[in-house]
């Protein structure tokens, strides 16, 4: 959560590993190693998940008041669509796939690197441009028109800074684009001898899907954007009904990315998820296969469902009739994935480490994120619903109950592989119940005061009082919440510095990724593995016979070899 | 703010059904998550590491089970879908003998335009229990047009026409929100839905959008001199107390200081706020000042009153004012629309999109009325 890509070359370090291979700046910047620049990716939405956040915390400091007293509107709109954009275009888009899936997606299916290093760095560098183009834009003015970019106020109307905005969204759009083609053309292609399919860990099948979408999705908002973009500069009639075009249609060519753009944030997460769950039930996944195709349905079922966003836009009433059916079917794969999750549990012989901790408050604030979308699936109750602070609740609650959890659930699990070392469990374990906390405390006001008719986007509310005290409470979650992320910053930060050094396999987790020394050595594996095991394959049975005999397993921080991960690889052996 | 609410009024004919369904989907979401969470941390408790429980034959695959928990979730959904869809069906078909009533937003307020042309600005006045339709058209960006209290929302887009109907079941004052991001005074786009009773209602549109028909300034100041006790003092001829106020306007009127004061409105203003400044040749401090106490509006009204040569003699400005009234009223029935529209438009402190900042009181002001209505 911080300057991670500083070697901890203070310590003795007896092999080399990607971290110390080479120690120039210019070793970082030039790299075609999937893990450092992964590393980079780390550094990178860091820091702009520090900038939505603060952006997060200025939006809740001014509505505690009903009146505005903090900030001017204009500058309130354009805290509240830099919060939009910092944190959909720079943090949950590429914060999964490009770290952790640039990270690992080679190392769990047994590869030395991505298929295109160089096109993963420039990915990378797509990204950093497009982002110093937002955060001048920020600075320059900012922008007003909410992330969502409705014309003709975005190509007509605004006085701020679109045109440079949407140029970075465009830039950015390349960069993912550019990861979900490395990932798809790498797990086609790179899979290590005996890694079939269904012995992919489910977080490469959600990172695949995840990829088709992105590289499906993007280009259609891209060229939407560049319309808007054309509009605006040129007076081009496309959507100005002044000019001769139609508003709504960007709603849907808008809304054919940005729903499915959903399913790009959330389904990295379900990965990683699912590697937690299985990993410290020690357990194998229950229903692999439902969970693995569930993430296919999502994504495609993700692509049909778009016109949910739009039932009082003025479409037809048929139009929203379809999209209203379809999306209580895109429900049904998301609910098969909790209902797999929990029946994981069943029998599992469960380790409660931080990692664990983030995974289970996942799957209640998915259950309530994604429940919730029914009332919005739902026409009759949308008409009332839909932007208000329920929708607000309802996508925070995927998106930072889901998305963000995930992110740290991950982080937590692969930070001893990534970096060698070991963070406090204690410090992680109270963390991670403080992010649950405030984060319910956050956002669950937030429900009630849409279904009272709050409208989202609203800088201050002194004709509807009775909201204020739901602001309040938000707030006050708020504070907990950004405690709750200041602390994995300091022990995180702390372990990089002083932590104990990781052994290979801490957590006696399952996966290739495990018979590997932590920090990885630049090319991954010495010699590439071949697979026999199937995948997550624990014994509860044997482990808790063991358990009983009252022999110790192994101990998180001391075990160089999982008992029951026999790999046939030659991996460690440096 | 600490008397809060869950709950929105509810006062349309929609607004139950649609809370019945938002009920079972809160109860279904309930049940899950309660389902969900206690599954999880009973099997977390059970069976972490160390424990005693039996996890002998553990399944990894069940195929029945799945389909379990695929069909009942999705036969659910189905069922909560189509009272969903009747519900929305229901909300986006206008009964065929609706009230029509014309709707323009733009940057940043609401235009309203009834049948008979009365207009107003970020007001709606809509009878109780008759069903009405608004079509309504954009002129510059996208807007919605949003009534908590009948659940009913739409947006409003330029370039076509959107409409939106509901059937109002209650009378009383509710939030009308623009509930779609709109530029910088996005959040000014709101104000106050009114539902009368169906004579109210047709009383406010023949009365041009007023609740009374228009009172003229004398009378209003006529009312309010009675009230507060002016003429108590001020009769018709002068007493030991006070001098009469019969013609007082632009006479000379001598003070005590032995200046002579010309009694213009400024005099007049003055004499009711901080009568001890002058004083009138023969009389004592007797009057309170009312500086306090009174308005603008209202010291103007009764100043407008003084100025009537017959004021305060007993008998009363109305009989004098009821010519001009009949008229008034008279093309009001013809072509006062048009008159009444611009009236409409510049009594109505919330009509001009007036800065925030400085609109603030009003909006307070409205608030509070909005509250006092929903109780």
């Amino acid at each position: 959560m911080s300057a991670t890509s500083t070697p901890a070359h203070d310590q003795p370090v007896a092999e080399k590993n990607y971290l110390n291979a080479q120690h120039t700046v210019r070793s970082w910047l030039l790299t075609g190693d999937h893990k450092r620049i992964a590393v980079l990716y780390l550094v990178s939405v860091t820091i702009f998940f520090i900038v939505g956040s603060f952006l997060a915390g200025l939006i809740r400091l001014e509505l505690m008041s009903p009146s505005g007293t903090m900030l001017e509107s204009e500058t309130y709109n354009k805290v509240f669509t830099a919060h939009g954009v910092v944190m959909i275009f720079f943090f949950l888009i590429p914060a999964i796939p490009a770290v952790f899936g640039n990270f690992f997606i080679p190392i769990v299916i047994g590869a030395r690197d991505l298929a295109f290093p160089r096109l993963n760095l420039a990915s990378w560098y797509l990204y950093v441009f497009s982002g110093i183009l937002a955060v001048i834009a920020l600075c320059s003015g900012g922008i007003d028109t909410a992330w969502t970019f409705y014309p003709p106020y975005s190509s007509m109307y605004s006085n701020s800074q679109v045109t440079l905005v949407i140029v970075a969204a465009f830039i950015n759009g390349f960069s993912s684009i550019f990861t979900a083609i490395n990932i798809i053309a790498t797990i086609h292609k790179m899979r290590a001898p005996g890694m079939t399919w269904f012995r992919l860990p489910l977080m490469a099948w959600s990172s695949y899907a995840t990829s088709v979408v992105v590289i499906l999705g993007t280009p259609v908002v891209a060229i939407t954007l560049l319309l808007v973009l054309m509009e605006r500069a040129f007076k081009l009639p496309i959507f100005s009904p002044e000019l001769g075009g139609d508003p709504v249609l960007f709603q849907h060519l808008f809304w054919f990315y940005s729903h499915p753009a959903v399913y790009i944030m959330i389904l990295p997460a379900f990965g990683i998820q699912s590697e937690l769950i299985a990993n410290f039930a020690r357990k194998r996944i229950f229903g692999y296969h439902f969970v693995a195709f569930s993430s296919l349905a999502i994504a495609g079922l993700g692509f049909v469902v778009w016109g949910h966003h739009m039932f009082v836009s003025s479409q037809s009433m048929y139009e929203s009739t379809v999209f209203s059916l379809l999306t209580y079917l895109v429900a049904v794969p998301s609910a098969i994935k909790i209902f797999n999750w929990t029946a994981t549990l069943y029998k599992g012989n469960i380790r409660l480490h931080a990692p664990m901790y983030y995974a289970l408050s996942f799957i209640g604030l998915f259950t309530i994120g994604g429940l919730t979308g029914l009332y919005l699936a739902n026409m009759g109750t949308d008409i009332h619903l839909t932007n208000t602070y329920f929708i607000v609740a309802h996508f925070h609650y995927v998106m930072v109950g889901g998305a963000l959890t995930g992110f740290l659930g991950g982080l937590h699990y692969w930070w001893p592989k990534m970096f060698g070392r070991l963070y406090s469990d204690t410090a992680a374990k109270i963390t991670a119940i403080i992010v649950f906390c405030g984060f319910n405390l956050t956002f669950f006001p937030q429900f009630i005061m849409g279904y009272m008719g709050m409208p989202r986007r609203y800088h201050y509310y002194y004709f509807a009082p009775e909201y204020q005290i739901y602001h309040i409470l938000s707030s006050l979650g708020a504070s907990l919440l950004g405690v709750g992320l200041i602390l994995p910053a300091i022990y995180l930060t702390h372990s990089l510095i002083k932590g104990e050094k990781a052994s290979a396999n801490p957590w006696g987790a399952h996966g290739l990724e495990w018979t590997i020394p932590s920090p990885p050595p630049t090319e991954n594996f010495t010699e590439i593995p071949i697979v026999t095991d199937e995948v997550y394959d624990f014994d509860p049975v044997a482990e808790h016979e063991a358990n009983l005999a009252g022999k110790e397993i192994e101990l998180p921080s001391e075990s160089e070899q999982p008992t029951k991960v026999d790999e046939p690889t030659e991996a460690g052996k440096e | 703010m600490w008397n809060f609410s869950v709950m929105p009024p509810q006062a349309s004919t929609l607004a139950p059904e649609h809370d019945a369904i938002f009920l079972v989907l809160t109860a279904l979401t309930l049940l899950f998550t309660l389902i969900v969470c206690v599954t999880a941390v009973f099997f977390v408790i059970k069976y972490r590491e160390g424990t005693k429980a039996d996890r002998s034959s553990p399944v990894y695959e069940n195929p029945k089970l799945e389909m379990v928990l695929t069909v009942v979730p999705t036969i659910l959904g189905l069922i909560m879908f189509f009272f969903g869809a009747k519900l929305y069906i229901a909300q986006r078909t206008p009964p065929k003998d609706a009230e029509e009533i014309f709707v323009i937003g733009k940057q940043w307020m609401w235009h309203v335009q009834h049948s008979n042309g009365v207009r107003e600005n970020n007001t709606l006045h809509v009878p109780m229990g008759r069903p009405v339709k608004l079509t309504m058209i954009s002129q510059d960006v996208i807007h919605a047009f949003y009534i908590p209290a009948f659940r009913t929302q739409m947006y409003v887009v330029p370039g076509r026409y959107t409409q939106i109907w509901f059937n109002a079941t209650k009378t009383g004052n509710y939030h009308l929100f623009c509930n779609l991001y709109c530029g910088t005074q996005h959040s000014e786009m709101g104000g106050t839905v009114v539902v009368q009773t169906e004579t109210e209602y047709r009383n406010w549109l023949n009365n041009g959008g007023q609740n009374a028909a228009p009172v003229s300034m004398a009378q209003a100041g006529e009312k309010l001199f009675n009230k507060i006790g002016c003429n108590n003092c001020h009769g018709a001829t002068d007493s030991p107390r006070a001098p009469s106020l019969a013609g007082i306007y632009m006479s000379k009127r001598k003070m005590s200081d032995g200046t002579v004061q010309n009694a213009d409105e400024a005099y007049l203003r003055e004499s009711v706020l901080r009568p001890w400044n002058k004083i009138t040749m023969g009389y004592g401090k007797e009057m309170p000042a009312y500086e306090s106490t009174l308005t603008e509006e209202e010291v103007l009204s009764l100043i407008a009153y003084m100025k009537n040569p017959g004021a305060t003699k007993g008998s009363s400005v109305s009989s004098g004012t009821s010519r001009e009234e009949g008229l008034a009223a008279k093309t009001d029935t013809k072509n006062g629309l048009a008159v009444n529209a611009i009236e409409a438009q510049t009594t109505d402190p919330a009509a001009t999109p007036t800065k925030r900042r400085g609109s603030l009181s009003v909006g307070a002001m409205a608030a509070q009325k909005q509250t006092e209505g929903q109780k």
